[in-house]
């Protein structure tokens, strides 16, 4: 009889044999996901200090590797915040450690991405990162780093201090991995193209293999609000989150326990609640038994008088960034933008933020080209699952007088806190029904500013091409009749024609 | 021989008709010229405003009018195209030249005036012919030619480069084609006492060869099928220029019996025209009646034929007249229908030396 053997991984290694859930899938989509990943982690570190990002991101050619695949060299560039020294080595050597286990919008949630990159580029090379970084202090420090697997430890080969004497602010992050660029470029280039639409404060510039240069500039220095780091809402808590909170909370009473560790909980909804869940608001939290915390997050669900969650936390676009940045990538004849207010699903609160464009370099090609973002990113795998693409399908467009056939791009972006993922892969919106009906909602009314745009332009069209036939022929009618009537002067027929624009002539 | 005097229309409509084209260019112009949208108003040409008219025994436009204006978006167009017809037809008319239906739809590219299809041209035609009351044989437009006339009458022609030269026209045995220059000659003088109109070439020819134009003193038109309007009127100008009675010879089916009645009575579509028919003229054969008498070899009518019949019993041509509705009865009871070819089995000379002088006979 055998003997099962139980061992400890580390997350690290525990990410290294499960790679495909954070989506290193294959060569062409891990190097899509190793330069989306840094790509983000840089257009945060700027945005959390408010300045507009500049975002570099060169891959070249290191070597064939297999038949089908290469070894690249990925260096991204930014001019973030930059990282103090002491934590550069964790926040790249180490899977899990990272700035982003507070609840507020932010573009990555599991501190992840970045040090897969990193991570899945060792695996494949054996070669060490390169990670440089100043926070715009006096020196710059860089480190040559490869990660212990199984202790899940980063290991420093190589450390130095250099004087920064331009002031010089962000992070530099180089290494080398395996992948297959000629498969992965198309998502790649469309990556950074609705990148720099939702972004459209950050200068983007990408460099590949090829040496080919892509660049897109920024239309505006405005950014949106930073979002505000925000509590816990009751609707959302599990029994993991509560027996965390009872244990660091310094509160000796449920009410006041209740009112310090929740978002929205004041006395009075404190008071209903305890009331309502049959515990004394004088009872410590630390007393609770088991039992008592899952009623306790039962009874949470349960409740209906918690106020909803605000939307500090969330930082949404805006109607107006939005806007500019689709004119900037899409150049359309018509667009409009639309915001709604926010609403939330499972205590989680979200916005979303619709636009829809018509014509320009939109391509007309028999369906809706749909742009889908969340929290800022592009999502552009499996569209067929996504909510958005779903409602569109299921609208009733001709009610609009619009039609699949005509060039038209929508554009649907959605912020949480907790976006509404299906997979880890984090690439399509799950069909919740708060969220399907706020989109829906959202695209309603675009839709009728879209029809009344059109209906508008039809209307102008139809006048100008009536106006163009009085145009047309009154002057044939004068020389006809000139001719016909034996004269040599030719009647004046271009007050007729200005009185049809005027006036108007009769449709009967 | 005895010669008959007429009296000659040729040149004198033509004036009428130019000026007629003139006036609407004058009245077009001098609206254009005031600065006001150009219109015109013509008799309604939609069915419920097309009557018979029992005295004129043919069809006439009722009271009914429409008008055509510049102003209306869905007019102007049309109103060009009938603007560049009338003057189209006036260069026609003043330089004497002809033009056939297919040559306006092309000539008019010429002025970049665009005819959508033939149909749209032709319509565009008729309503010039409404506007001004003459029809497109007037302003030298003419349809294909198909049919021809033969028999002692001598015509003189008025076309560019035959002005005077004369001709008889029973100079060539397959008959004169009837064409603009023949429907545009004087007549200068006849020996023919009566005109015979027959549907079908064949007839016609058997006619020629066994001089049926001496024997029975006529002249022959053939109509090949439906009589072309031109040969309507030229049958017309046969019958009041020179007083001659006509005589239809069709074939014995609801089809042969309406060429007849059309060449009588005139069509509908021709409403809006005058001058097209010959109320005088005598449908001779071959009736159902004859069918039964002289026992003809024939088929069955079809079912198209039976609802043609029931179609015409109520037409208002045949309403009033008892020799129609007796035919039409005949034809209802035998259930038959013979061609004119039937009687050869009589033998080849059967038809010209017994059924045509009791028919003529008969008719008058």
């Amino acid at each position: 009889m055998g003997q099962a053997t139980f061992e400890e991984i580390s997350a690290s290694d525990f990410f290294y044999r499960n790679r495909d859930i954070a989506g290193f899938t294959n060569p062409s989509r891990a190097i899509f996901a190793a330069i989306r990943e840094l790509v983000e982690n840089s257009l945060d570190a700027a945005e959390s200090q408010k300045i507009p990002p500049d975002v570099y991101v060169r891959l070249s050619f290191e070597g064939e590797a297999t038949k089908d695949t290469q070894i690249y060299k990925l260096r991204v560039e930014d001019n973030g915040s930059g990282i103090q020294p002491r934590f550069i080595p964790s926040a790249f050597g180490q899977v899990l450690y990272g700035s982003k286990y507070k609840l507020k919008q932010m573009r990555g949630t599991f501190g992840l991405g970045g040090k897969m990159a990193v991570l899945y580029g060792q695996i494949t090379t054996h070669q060490a990162a390169f990670v440089a970084s100043s926070t715009g202090q006096a020196k710059v420090y860089s480190f040559k780093l490869m990660i212990d697997i199984q202790r899940n430890r980063p290991i420093i080969l190589d450390r130095k201090v250099l004087i920064n004497k331009d002031q010089w602010r962000g992070t530099i992050v180089e290494f080398s991995l395996e992948g297959d660029y000629l498969r992965a470029m198309p998502k790649i280039l469309e990556y950074f193209k609705q990148t720099a639409m939702v972004n459209p404060y950050a200068n983007l510039t990408f460099v590949d293999p090829k040496g080919r240069l892509y660049k897109f500039v920024r239309g505006t220095e405005d950014m949106p609000e930073p979002p505000k780091e925000t509590l816990p809402h009751p609707y959302g808590v599990d029994v993991e989150l509560l027996q965390r909170l009872i244990q660091i909370t310094p509160y000796k009473t449920m009410a006041e326990f209740l009112k310090h560790h929740f978002h929205r909980v004041g006395d009075i909804t404190a008071q209903k609640f305890l009331e309502f869940s049959g515990l004394s608001p004088s009872k410590n939290p630390k007393r609770l038994a088991h039992e008592e915390i899952v009623r306790l997050m039962q009874n949470m669900k349960k409740f209906k008088e918690f106020l909803p969650p605000d939307a500090s936390c969330l930082s949404p676009l805006g109607e107006d960034l939005l806007r500019a940045g689709i004119i900037k990538e899409l150049k359309p004849e018509y667009l409009v933008v639309h915001q709604r207010k926010p609403s939330t699903y499972a205590g989680h609160p979200f916005i979303i933020e619709v636009g829809i464009a018509y014509g320009g370099d939109i391509p007309k090609r028999g369906s809706f080209v749909i742009y889908r973002f969340a929290n800022r990113i592009p999502l552009l795998y499996d569209e067929a699952s996504d909510v958005s693409f779903r409602v569109i399908n299921a609208m009733n467009w001709r009610r609009y007088k619009v039609s699949p056939d005509m060039p038209i791009a929508i554009v649907v972006h959605i912020c949480s806190t907790k976006v509404p993922y299906k997979t880890v892969g984090k690439e399509f919106i799950a069909d919740r029904p708060e969220v399907r009906r706020e989109i829906a909602n959202e695209l309603r009314e675009v839709a009728r500013q879209l029809q009344h745009f059109l209906s508008k332009r039809e209307h102008v069209d139809k006048e100008r091409k009536r106006l163009s036939i009085f145009a047309k022929y009154l002057p044939k009618i004068a020389q006809f009749s000139t001719m016909l009537a034996g004269k040599e002067k030719l009647p004046d027929v271009d007050k007729l024609i200005k009185s049809v624009q005027k006036y108007g002539a009769e449709e009967t | 021989m005895e010669q008959k005097k007429h009296k000659s229309r040729v040149a004198e409509k033509k004036n009428e008709v130019i000026s007629g084209l003139k006036d609407f260019g004058t009245k077009v112009y001098s609206q254009l010229d005031n600065g006001v949208f150009p219109s015109i108003s013509m008799p309604s040409r939609s069915t419920e405003n097309i009557n018979y008219d029992p005295l004129l025994r043919q069809f006439i436009l009722g009271e009914k009018s429409v008008s055509r204006s510049a102003r209306n978006i869905r007019h102007v167009k049309p109103f060009t195209q009938l603007a560049w017809a009338a003057m189209f037809s006036n260069e026609l008319t003043t330089q004497r030249k002809t033009s056939t239906l297919r040559d306006v739809y092309y000539s008019a590219q010429a002025y970049e005036m665009t005819f959508k299809d033939q149909q749209e041209s032709n319509n565009i035609i008729t309503d010039l012919e409404t506007v001004t009351g003459y029809s497109r044989e007037d302003f030298n437009i003419f349809p294909e030619e198909r049919s021809a006339v033969f028999g002692d009458l001598t015509i003189e022609y008025t076309v560019p480069g035959y002005e005077g030269k004369t001709l008889n026209l029973t100079s060539h045995p397959d008959g004169v084609l009837i064409g603009p220059a023949l429907t545009s000659s004087e007549f200068a003088s006849t020996t023919a006492d009566k005109v015979i109109a027959i549907e079908k070439g064949g007839l016609f020819t058997r006619f020629i060869e066994e001089n049926v134009h001496t024997k029975h003193n006529s002249i022959l038109v053939l109509t090949a099928g439906q009589a072309p309007r031109q040969t309507r009127h030229f049958i017309r100008r046969l019958h009041d220029e020179l007083n001659l009675p006509v005589y239809i010879f069709t074939d014995g089916d609801p089809w042969g019996m309406h060429i007849a009645q059309v060449i009588i009575s005139g069509s509908a579509n021709a409403a809006h025209l005058r001058e097209l028919n010959t109320p005088d003229a005598v449908w001779s054969g071959v009736w159902a009646t004859d069918i039964v008498n002289y026992k003809l070899p024939t088929d069955p009518l079809d079912e198209v034929d039976i609802k043609r019949l029931y179609e015409l019993q109520r037409d208002p041509r045949y309403k009033e007249d008892p020799l129609w509705q007796r035919e039409i009865k005949t034809f209802l009871k035998i259930r038959r229908k013979a061609e004119q070819e039937a009687f050869s089995r009589y033998g080849l000379t059967y038809i010209v030396d017994e059924y045509l002088p009791t028919k003529l006979k008969e008719s008058k």
